[in-house]
């Protein structure tokens, strides 16, 4: 079954393409990873797909429901959630007030304005769960500007999670993470796969073949192929335009 | 949140001690053989009132609306007006205030956020100034010159406000019962939300908010209760007139709340009373008092090494 | 009724000039450094000021035309160096506060300069008297020459702003401030000469209208909330937008004053055409700016939020 259907995505800065003709197709429960090279047109994509920008042409469908033209906040509210490349966090707030938020705006109306929504145990336990799905509930105090890099990418995780999504898009989620981190960071990935129907735009390509079920790989704003990690990798078109190029840098 | 618990607390602290402070000033007045001491008190206390709805705004809401006197005006004519037709009921004349204020602050609010920034900035400015001219060309309350009141409000039916000392102490429980009002926002599901807009508002976005409808509710309520200021105000001068709402008086507002550091509603009602007192005491030394004013602004913002707004958030621990 | 209407039209686009005067520097400090200067009224005043002190002075309003330029090269920089260049990193609110506090200290530094009695400046010869325009209608000439001086800078500035090396360094700083400094650019230096002209301009204003308006610290305040209407319908950071919104303000302003009354008239009894026409002219560019909004959030030629 078909989660999140595009097609046809289309986008212009005055003469430059830099989206042509997107057609992807993501169904529920899988884990699709769109690759491609530095200037492939993956942020514009992922801008157009979560409501940051409006694309040209073309249409985006969740669960069947056009939202080519509704707003952030509205695909959120459907249950498309997104985390961001650069870590977006509200750095005055506690890491459990940032993800008791994202619980808030799922969770009732928030124009209520006499009690304390500090005590509201509802959002603080599903705060605490999506914390503990993204391994920050030690970090769950401490106030997000204080916390690591790392763990700011955890949080930005925590905060999707919270949303309760139907589709989650995790963009680049492991930017500047390194290491054991970013092996705890794939390990997390991949316990909530089947959990929720994930779009991965990643680098990282051992991340990206270790975890998806399919793969598209997007060059120059176009989708050159979509398939199994197996059929990509083996993909003469991908070779070619993307991997080629990687083992000869 | 351990962390912010304690700066909650000390913000209520510091809320307590200072009504304690009030409280016990008319009696200190009265010892002084001063009782003028307590219609500027009255005064301090109204304004303390208008600059915490402000800080409702600007503080949580970093909204920096630079028209708020409009709202000191709707108040301060809803007593002029309505009194003028015999209605002189307090409360009366405060709900008339308020549905004043809520409908220019919901119809200049929804313009007005649909900018951000300097623009928002420019247009509560100009929106303000509006009021301002509209209040102005009311030739049957004195235009220009404004009107004296010949009595002041009534409060069922009795004229219990016409003494100085009951006057300070209805200003002095409103303000009580406005900054429980605006603790309890902020603390809200309301309140985190505005909140959050403030701090980054790309992600509150991306987790389902809209942030107008926030931001508007935000701006209705601060100029609602900043219009009860005005009512208030116009009973302490018992006079009422267009400058109660020039550009000069918003941008005093915001001097206070950012005196007494923004965010923080108690340090709008000390910044009140700081930004008042230095006003006074410049006052007495010379006439340029102004002047001396604008010098002590200028070098407070360029000599906190983060701006004001900067030396406050290092205060509160708040980084941006 | 035609005479009034292109007398008032008349006066509108003299009201409009100088708008643009002051506004055309606004629009650009704005637009390019992201400063809010809510002294850029004090400005006008202050080249109101200088061209009454250095008219009495040489006893000639030409010579104090020309003593009042390079004075106001002098205020533009020292305003720049001392305050203005320290708040172009801070928060919009730290900008508010240090530019509010500039014009409490510029109206009570005029007040004890210059005393609180208005000054006036006298029409210098060559201009006065006035012209017939049609039939019996005459019209004076000093405003026909500040008509003809603000349209011959605003052409001036169109030149500059489309035709020179700073011109589009400025129409690429108003969209895109990090494109400039990616180029290579002293945007330090870029600022201070901004900021100046800005400043000549806005006292420049001041100096030229002062002998037909009485001169007194007041005067900075009615023009700056006008061009701060004017720069939001223009949009910020568009010279452009900044001529088109100050004339229309201005004649708006104008005109609303003495045809509101006349044209509501029309569909109401006198008594109340004229008091609901008084209440509205002052209002009237402020809903037209409200109007505006609503459709073009961005103002006219608006390119940023």
């Amino acid at each position: 079954m078909s989660r999140l259907h595009v097609s046809g995505l289309s986008k212009h800065f005055g003469a430059l393409t830099v989206t042509n003709d997107v057609t992807l197709d993501v169904t529920s429960g899988e884990l699709h990873a769109i690759i491609g090279p530095n200037g492939a047109g993956k942020t514009t994509l992922v801008a157009q797909l979560s409501g940051e920008l409006r694309p040209d042409s073309g249409s985006i469908l969740l669960d069947g429901r056009d939202i080519t033209d509704l707003s952030m906040p509205r695909r959120v509210r459907l249950g498309l959630a997104r985390s961001f490349q650069i870590t977006q966090v509200l750095p005055g707030f506690t890491v459990l007030e940032n993800v008791a938020l994202a619980v808030q705006a799922r969770q009732g109306s928030s124009f209520r304005f006499f009690a304390p929504v500090g005590q509201e145990a509802p959002l603080n336990d599903a705060a605490h769960d999506a914390l503990r799905d993204a391994g920050l509930e030690d970090r769950a105090v401490l106030q997000a500007a204080a916390l690591s890099h790392g763990e700011h990418r955890r949080l930005e995780l925590a905060i999707a999670l919270a949303t309760q999504p139907k589709v989650l898009l995790l963009d680049e989620p492991l930017a500047g993470v390194g290491g054991a981190e970013a092996e705890d960071f794939i390990a997390r990935l991949k316990s909530l796969k089947g959990r929720f129907t994930m779009v991965l735009i990643e680098h990282d390509m051992e991340a990206v073949f270790a975890l998806a079920d399919r793969v598209s790989v997007l060059v120059y704003g176009q989708i050159i192929a979509t398939g199994t990690p197996e059929q990509i990798r083996s993909d003469p078109k991908v070779r070619s335009a993307y991997l080629g190029e990687e083992e000869g840098a | 949140m351990i962390a912010q618990r304690a700066r909650l607390a000390t913000r209520v602290k510091v809320a307590l001690i200072l009504f304690a402070l009030f409280a016990v000033f008319p009696p200190l007045a009265f010892a002084l053989n001063d009782p003028f001491l307590i219609l500027i008190g009255t005064r301090i206390l109204a304004y303390a009132i208008a600059a915490m709805a402000l800080d409702l705004i600007l503080g949580f809401g970093a909204m920096v609306s630079f028209g708020h006197a409009a709202y000191l005006g709707f108040g301060a004519y809803a007593v002029a007006i309505l009194s003028s037709y015999g209605i002189s009921d307090l409360v009366v004349q405060m709900v008339v205030a308020m549905l004043g204020a809520a409908i220019f602050a919901l119809v200049t609010g929804a313009i007005s956020l649909r900018t951000q920034g300097v623009y928002f900035i420019m247009i509560t400015l100009a929106f303000g100034q509006m009021a301002f001219f509209f209040f102005t060309s009311l030739s049957a309350y004195g235009g220009d010159d404004g009107v004296g009141l010949p009595q002041r409000s009534t409060l069922f039916g009795r004229d219990i406000l016409g003494g100085d000392t009951a006057l300070y102490y209805t200003t002095l429980v409103l303000l009580m019962v406005l900054f429980a009002l605006c603790h309890m926002i902020v603390r809200s599901r309301f309140g985190r939300v505005l909140t959050g807009i403030r701090e980054n508002r790309l992600r509150m976005e991306a987790i389902g908010f809209a942030p107008f409808r926030y931001q508007l509710t935000a701006f209705v309520i601060s100029g609602c209760l900043t219009s009860v200021a005005g009512v208030l105000l116009a009973n302490q001068a018992q006079f009422v007139s267009p400058a109660f709402m020039s550009w000069h008086r918003s941008g005093e507002l915001i001097v206070m709340v950012v005196l007494g550091g923004i965010g923080t509603l108690s340090g709008a009602i000390g910044g009140a009373v700081a930004a008042l007192l230095l006003e006074e005491l410049l006052g007495m030394l010379t006439e340029h008092w102004r002047l001396w004013f604008g010098v002590f602004l200028v070098l407070m913002v360029l000599f906190s090494p983060r701006g004001i707004t900067g030396a406050i958030r290092q205060i509160i621990g708040r980084k941006t | 009724m035609m005479n009034l209407f292109v007398l008032q039209l008349l006066n509108g686009l003299q009201l409009g000039v100088l708008l643009f005067l002051i506004a055309a520097g606004l629009t650009l400090v704005f637009g390019i450094m992201d400063v809010v200067n809510l002294a850029h009224g004090v400005l006008y005043m202050v080249g109101a000021y200088f061209i009454a002190t250095f008219a009495a002075l040489t006893g000639s309003f030409w010579l104090g035309l020309l003593l009042t330029l390079p004075a106001a090269v002098a205020v533009g920089l020292i305003l720049e160096i001392v305050v203005i260049r320290r708040l172009y990193n801070r928060s919009h609110l730290d900008q508010v506060l240090a530019t509010f506090g500039l014009v409490m200290i510029a109206n009570e530094t005029v007040k004890i300069v210059w005393g609180t009695s208005p000054l006036s400046v006298p029409l210098p010869e060559l201009l006065s008297g006035a012209v017939p325009l049609m039939g019996p209608l005459q019209y004076p000439v000093y405003r026909l020459a500040i008509i003809a001086t603000g349209l011959a800078v605003a052409g001036g500035l169109y030149v500059l702003i489309n035709h020179t090396r700073i011109g589009m360094l400025l129409r690429a700083g108003a969209t895109n401030r990090a494109m400039v400094s990616a180029l290579g650019i002293d945007i330090g230096k870029l600022f201070a000469v901004v900021f100046t002209l800005g400043a000549v301009l806005a006292c420049g204003a001041g100096a030229i209208v002062a002998p037909i308006l009485s001169v007194d610290s007041g005067m900075g305040e009615s023009v700056l909330i006008l061009t701060f209407v004017v720069v939001v319908i223009g949009g910020i950071g568009s010279i452009r937008g900044a001529f088109l919104g100050a004339i229309l303000v201005a004649v708006v302003d104008t005109m609303g004053g003495v045809f509101g009354p006349i044209l509501l008239r029309s569909v109401l009894e006198p008594a109340a055409a004229g008091q609901i026409g008084r209440m509205l002219a002052p209002m009237l560019i402020y809903i037209l700016m409200a109007a505006l909004l609503c459709v073009k959030p961005q103002g006219l030629f608006g390119g940023r939020g």
